[in-house]
């Protein structure tokens, strides 16, 4: 009781304008540049792991199983600090080259990101029947048009609500780029607490708002995937 | 028009699909393929537009080695059609996209001239009014009667068809049929795989009559009607006409 009795809502109220100003739009903009790359690149990872030349899908294999072994957190963190001296080695630099911790960090996410969606994208290429890209090609598509105009459609179409799962799951993860002590939405709620003393507050207000946008989101994709399959 | 040559294929190293088949398709011929499942019928017209590949022998498509690796494969099937058991259709475009799609980017046609190409073939086909619906809210004739407008867009020089009536309900095979009817008496170039016999009798110049990966039988259809010679054929043929 003295826990909530001490509780100040007054101090969310005036940090609110910061949290969603900068700390949400933050975190939005990470997701939503590292969803759209992570789409990107996913593809085109999943196109070579169903490419018939064999050492363009091991490559593309072994390139999701690393990333998948490895914990998103030490990668946030070891290629932030590690990536000015990477760029210093390829471009022969005297000194270690400025990357931003937001750069950086999406970078970061993208890698990550890809890995994930390429998996959802190979599913979703294999649930095309052989049939499409064989009408394509015998209309006189290449495999390069009938992959954009046929298949990848089709495949997207059918992974959305699996693809928007996934990008509110990147949703949450964006928070953990806290370890960079970037201002996104948790590290902004976090700098308040610290400043204001109020962790309380702060964290459960945090958890509170990514409880409530997830849970809207994650309905939206039921509602979405109800329609899709009465369309289809 | 269609030359195949001693085409050998293999499914793996044990199993022969195809064995030394030889034959022709003239332009303006209609040949009609029959014969059991597996006899390798739908696998020897897939190999004339090289959608699958043949490990010996050869087939030239208006004088272009189909099987030959500096073959500009996208370009010579532009210039064939086919038409396929279960249509194939562009499930995520509109039927007239479906009828657009390779006249722009294959034939690079203007969308003008391509949406008044689709327009009358639709017309054709007797579909004008279902240009803007998607091919789920077709029936099964319908939808193919939409796959063999999609193919003659591209103002084919000849027709493969591969067992374009077998996955229809009985009472819309006869609107699929009727179309290839006209297109055949209009002089169309056509290959047909299929177990119409009727559709055989009525139009085909010549039947061939496949068993094992083997041509077995390639006769003017007069003669493979009233005298077919091997009892494969005989059998097959009392098989299918009893009914």
């Amino acid at each position: 009781m003295t826990m909530l009795g001490n509780f100040d809502f007054d101090v969310i109220r005036r940090a609110l304008p910061y949290l969603f100003l900068e700390g949400m739009r933050f975190t939005l903009t990470l997701t939503a540049l590292a969803a759209f790359g992570g789409l990107v690149f996913g593809t085109l990872i999943a196109l070579m792991r169903l490419s018939s030349y064999k050492v363009l899908g091991r490559i593309a294999g072994f390139y999701v199983d690393f990333i998948r072994s490895l914990p998103l957190v030490l990668v946030i963190f070891w290629f932030y600090f590690l990536v000015p001296y990477i760029g210093q080695w390829l471009t022969g630099a005297s000194r270690p080259i400025t990357v931003g911790a937001f750069a950086s960090s999406l970078i970061t996410f993208i890698a990550f990101e890809a890995a994930y969606f390429s998996e959802i994208m190979r599913a979703g290429i294999q649930s095309i029947s052989k049939g499409q890209p064989a009408a394509a090609s015998a209309l006189g598509l290449t495999y390069a048009q009938s992959m954009r105009y046929v298949v990848l459609p089709q495949a997207f179409r059918n992974m959305l609500p699996v693809l928007l799962t996934q990008t509110i799951v990147l949703f949450q993860d964006t928070s953990l780029v806290y370890v960079l002590s970037i201002p996104d939405f948790l590290g902004a709620a976090s700098k308040v607490a610290q400043r204001d003393g109020r962790l309380v507050e702060m964290y459960l207000f945090a958890a509170l708002v990514y409880f409530v946008i997830s849970c809207v989101a994650s309905y939206g994709v039921r509602r979405l995937q109800a329609r899709i399959a009465i369309v289809r | 028009m269609i030359e195949i040559n001693h085409v050998n294929k293999w499914y793996g190293p044990a199993f022969q699909v195809l064995k030394d088949c030889t034959t022709s398709v003239a332009k303006g011929e209609v040949v009609v393929v029959c014969g059991p499942s597996g006899s390798g019928k739908s696998t020897l017209i897939k190999c004339v537009n090289a959608l699958e590949p043949i490990q010996g022998g050869e087939i030239v498509l208006d004088g272009v080695k189909v099987n030959d690796p500096k073959t500009d494969l996208p370009k010579l099937r532009s210039r064939v059609g086919m038409v396929f058991q279960h249509f194939e259709l562009f499930p995520h475009l509109r039927i007239i996209d479906n009828l657009r799609l390779a006249q722009e980017k294959v034939l690079g046609r203007k969308h003008d001239d391509a949406t008044a190409k689709a327009t009358k073939l639709l017309e054709r086909v007797g579909l004008k009014d279902h240009a803007r619906k998607y091919p789920a809210e077709l029936s099964g004739g319908q939808q193919q009667r939409v796959a063999i407008a999609r193919a003659l867009a591209m103002d084919p020089i000849a027709m493969l068809f591969d067992e374009p009536t077998s996955a229809l309900d009985p009472e819309m095979i006869s609107e699929v049929l009727d179309v290839m009817v006209d297109l055949a008496r209009e002089g169309m170039t056509m290959m047909v795989v299929t177990h119409e016999m009727g559709f055989a009798n009525k139009v085909a110049d010549r039947v061939i009559f496949m068993d094992r990966g083997e041509i077995v039988e390639d006769a003017k259809k007069a003669d493979f009607f009233g005298t077919p010679r091997s009892d494969r054929a005989q059998k097959f043929l009392s098989k299918i006409l009893q009914h």
